[in-house]
């Protein structure tokens, strides 16, 4: 399965970035071959739409499922119409860790937007 | 003549400096009051003070795009054209952010097919009066929950024009982003209120370079005189800010405006200073 996690540098080491829209990379990765790739994330310093532009972003990945801190309303919304799965990671730990948690079936997965959208 | 008064940091006394002068103005000219407009939308409370009797109301939108489905052929142009990320096409399908849209028409324009229209989005409302002073009052109220305030204050502006030779007193919002430069942009001279804190300091700063950014001449009013330290002092004196009016820190003040009452009502010499403060604005602004 491709999946994508939001980390905070271009490395397999990195730490995980629990910010969705303003996350520094995101990290694809097929859980079954444990391959990686990182994307510098397009709209780290967008001036608003952040969420919605990081969902199409990685929507153009063709990932499958989506692991990371908070999801706000549009960000959520934009991931549901496009089918990613949304996962919730509240725990420090690598990204080997975090995908090992997944795999298991231990990660929570967010239906509704879980924290409001930032603006300003 | 348009003053617009502003601070940076929130609290320092935007609204007691706005409706004091214009209480002023309007007892030294009664033939024609001014005009004030009320730009903090998201929080404003000038009505408290001077008390309009509101008689017209208008809505405040914006276009947003709407889209014809049945049309639509998912190419995406318009969510790569919007520089909001206020449309996304995810699978073919077109979802609209209306909170995140600045109503700038670029995907209608650009959507090739032409399934894009455009539908009138309420983001707040505008309310006007006359006061017992007879100040024609005017202000906005953004919808709660509605992120972008400057739509608000454009329409506002607009909406409540000045008479030929009617002085205009804005009051701003806190802050030094957009909402404020929109309060600011077309005005005369900006009136900065602070008070002589860390805190107060720091934020004339970014208000001050605002001033400079918009080209606007500027005065200080320090509020609370007597409490923090000479730092604001200081730092008007290098760079060469007047300081125009001076308000002690003072409980009878305190008092009378949490009853809702302007300084020339607390103490009545302050109608003078006011008078005062305006004549020596004109005169800044005439030999700027």
């Amino acid at each position: 399965m491709k999946i994508v996690l939001t980390v905070s540098s271009s490395s397999i080491d990195a730490e995980f970035d629990p910010r969705f829209g303003r996350c520094a990379y995101f990290l694809v990765m097929d859980t079954e071959t444990m391959k990686w790739e990182a994307f510098q994330n397009p709209g780290i310093n967008a001036s608003g739409g952040a969420g919605t532009q990081a969902a199409q972003f990685i929507a153009q990945k063709k990932v499958a499922a989506v692991i990371s801190g908070d999801f706000g309303p549009n960000a959520s919304a934009a991931l549901n119409a496009a089918g990613i799965l949304m996962y919730r990671n509240k725990d420090s730990g690598s990204i080997q860790d975090i995908v090992k948690r997944f795999n298991a079936g231990e990660l929570e997965k967010v239906d509704v937007p879980s924290a409001s959208g930032s603006h300003h | 003549m348009r003053i617009t008064v502003a601070s940076g940091k929130g609290g320092t006394g935007k609204t007691t400096v706005a409706t004091s002068l214009a209480i002023s103005l309007a007892l030294n000219n009664p033939a024609l009051p001014p005009l004030f407009l009320d730009c903090d939308v998201e929080a404003p409370n000038a009505h408290l003070f001077l008390k309009p009797a509101f008689k017209d109301k208008k809505d405040v939108s914006i276009l947003i795009p709407s889209i014809d489905e049945s049309k639509c052929t998912g190419c995406g142009r318009c969510a790569d054209v919007c520089e909001y990320h206020a449309i996304a096409v995810l699978n073919n399908k077109v979802l609209v952010f209306p909170q995140l849209c600045h109503g700038c028409g670029s995907c209608t324009l650009i959507c090739p097919t032409k399934a894009i229209w455009e539908v009138p989005n309420v983001m707040g409302v505008l309310e006007s009066g006359i006061t017992p002073l007879d100040i024609n009052f005017a202000h906005g109220i953004m919808n709660i929950g509605e992120p972008m305030a400057v739509p608000v204050i454009q329409q506002l502006k607009k909406w409540a024009a000045p008479q030929p030779g009617q002085v205009v007193i804005v009051d701003a919002p806190p802050g030094t982003s957009c909402p404020v430069v929109e309060s600011a942009r077309g005005a005369d001279f900006l009136l900065l209120v602070t008070e002589p804190t860390p805190f107060g300091l720091h934020d004339l700063k970014l208000a001050a370079q605002v001033a400079k950014e918009l080209g606007i001449p500027v005065g200080v009013i320090i509020n609370r005189e007597g409490i923090g330290n000479a730092s604001v002092e200081n730092f008007c004196e290098t760079q060469g800010l007047p300081i125009l009016m001076r308000i002690p820190y003072d409980l009878a003040i305190a008092k009378g405006t949490a009853q809702g009452q302007a300084l020339p009502e607390i103490y009545p010499k302050y109608t003078l200073l006011f008078q005062q403060l305006f004549a020596e604005i004109s005169r800044m602004v005439v030999h700027q």
